[in-house]
């Protein structure tokens, strides 16, 4: 409940920039091999900041070690516009929908009270917990969705399952793990429209891991370009018309960031790209 | 001590095979080894577990052996310990090292048998414990029934506090760090239980099939269900009919019951493999 009443922000002023999750120094050693080091990484409340790399660059190894699997220096801080609730971040994770076991007879309810609850599904299923799933499940239209078995799901429809599991409680944090393949053009574009329209309503953080820079172009507010530690940030703008990203992606992302001729182009301030 | 039961069991079986008491015994141990094997099953199939739980098996083996080198009467509490030191070491290490899983459990699961055999049949003595590997569910004692119902209750108790935790696990680990849970820790418990439950029950069920009654009933379940109780219920049900027809066929037939127990689940096992489809549509 706290959560919830934390994030109805009554005036811009509660909202505003000052509240941020901030990654600082991160590290990530597995053996001998530097994975990450030195990552900093500021996101905004309200602002959906896209990591974006080459393979093997260290995303998914960022992604583990701000959910804490994985061991890392560094730190990472929560700060909210009016020191109300500082620390650790409440962090909501959606994980990439190949990664489940779709054999795995367990339906959309059962996860549900996996997440939220320790009576145990195969015993019990309480009728409050069922409208609460359901409120749940209405955010991202798919309320129809719960007594479903979770391998019979869509790609898409499991995102949207997963995001919402995800958003209950409301988190400080959201990770999103993008989806390599296997989601239609239509449920990828349902699924970031909802995840914008929650941004706004929720004063969300969000940082995506992404695979795809035409949805980057398209929905990110900051791009982090990594390659074992920050390359460049900045708006799409900027990180597509950087020369290390040319490098990395190749010459058409490049050039897409040349054309468009955007005010930012003139910007002489704190542009890191 | 089990009088109660035998009353029962001559009025509501009255048949010849279960005239006997070690029948009755063995009646009574199914009913409750069964339900557990096919209740920890579930996770132990959803999690991909099946050479692990099996490694599982063969250091509750080495245990034994252990145990009866260090010369007590019962060697069932040193092989207990060792099986579970054993669980967690190699649930570690499975964790730590990501590549290859299966053939580091290979490597600890066939180090673990040798080992087991080595020392057993140290001496030539190793006969005495050839029932360790087939099982002689129809040697079981009024008190080792006793000792089973307190795992039963212990187990089923842990099931509904932890179960939520395991299945979260099992469907994706980094969604379970997500929601606070300590994977590994969660791990290290299920991989125990599971442990000192093939242990405790080795002598009677066997070392060479044990895994199958884990494996079987779950896997049975698994084609035919759609949400988390269907699943239990099935898996426990096939779990329990499986092991009530085949101790009466045993009975009849003359031959070892666990591995009647699991030629029944097998076919159950096929059975719902056939009928797959009509529950996925």
């Amino acid at each position: 409940m706290i959560n919830e009443i934390r994030h109805n922000c009554k005036s811009d002023d509660d909202c505003g920039g000052l509240c941020c999750t901030k990654i600082e120094n991160f590290g990530v050693n597995i053996g001998n091999i530097k994975i990450l080091e030195n990552v900093n990484v500021h996101i905004h409340c309200g602002e959906l900041t896209a990591i974006i790399g080459p393979n093997g660059a260290g995303k998914t190894t960022l992604l583990k070690a701000i959910l804490g699997e994985l061991n890392h220096t560094g730190e990472l801080k929560y700060v909210d516009a009016k020191g109300i609730h500082n620390g650790d971040p409440l962090i909501g994770y959606v994980p990439q929908h190949l990664d489940f076991d779709l054999g795995s007879p367990t339906s959309v309810f059962d996860i549900f009270m996996a997440c939220r609850t320790n009576i145990p599904s195969w015993i019990f299923k309480p009728r409050s917990i069922r409208t609460r799933v359901e409120v749940s499940l209405a955010k991202v239209k798919a309320e129809h969705l719960i007594n479903r078995k979770l391998g019979t799901l869509s790609g898409g429809e499991l995102q949207r399952v997963l995001l919402a599991l995800a958003l209950d409680p409301i988190p400080d944090l959201l990770l999103l793990d993008e989806p390599v393949a296997g989601i239609d053009h239509n449920g990828l574009e349902l699924f970031y429209s909802t995840v914008s329209e929650l941004r706004k309503n929720y004063d969300l953080s969000i940082i995506l891991v992404s695979h795809d820079l035409d949805l980057v172009a398209r929905y990110a507010d900051r791009v982090v370009l990594i390659n074992k530690t920050v390359v460049c940030s900045g708006s799409a703008q900027e990180v597509f018309s950087d020369e290390r990203t040319a490098k990395i992606f190749g010459m058409s992302w490049y050039k897409l960031g040349r054309e468009i001729k955007l005010p930012s182009d003139n910007y002489e301030g704190d542009v890191k790209c | 001590m089990l009088d109660w039961w035998y009353i029962i069991v001559d009025v509501l079986l009255p048949f010849h095979w279960m005239s006997h008491i070690f029948m009755k015994n063995a009646l009574l141990a199914i009913l409750l080894v069964t339900p557990l094997f096919g209740m920890l099953g579930t996770m132990v199939v959803s999690n991909r577990m099946a050479f692990f739980s099996d490694a599982l098996g063969h250091g509750a083996f080495t245990g034994i052996a252990l145990g009866a080198l260090l010369g007590r009467i019962q060697p069932i509490w040193a092989a207990t310990v060792f099986s579970v030191f054993f669980a967690v070491i190699i649930t570690i290490i499975k964790n730590k090292s990501k590549s290859s899983t299966d053939t580091i459990i290979g490597v600890f699961s066939s180090t673990a048998i040798a080992a087991g055999l080595v020392i057993l049949s140290y001496g030539g003595s190793f006969n005495k414990y050839s029932s360790y590997l087939i099982g002689d569910l129809l040697s079981i004692t009024p008190s080792e029934i006793l000792m089973l119902l307190g795992a039963f209750a212990g187990v089923t108790l842990l099931w509904m506090i932890s179960f939520n935790k395991i299945l979260l696990v099992s469907l994706n680990q980094s969604l379970a760090a997500s929601k606070g849970i300590n994977t590994l820790l969660v791990e290290i418990v299920f991989t125990s239980v599971i442990a000192i439950i093939v242990t405790i029950t080795i002598q009677w069920v066997g070392l060479l099939i044990i895994n199958s009654l884990l494996v079987l009933p779950a896997a049975a379940a698994r084609n035919v269900t759609q949400n988390v109780r269907q699943y239990h219920c099935v898996s426990i049900l096939a779990a329990i009919v499986s092991g009530i027809i085949g101790l009466a066929l045993s009975y009849y037939w003359n031959t070892a019951t666990g591995a009647t127990i699991v030629l029944v689940a097998a076919f159950f096992f096929f059975i719902t493999l056939a009928l797959r489809t009509r529950f996925t549509a």
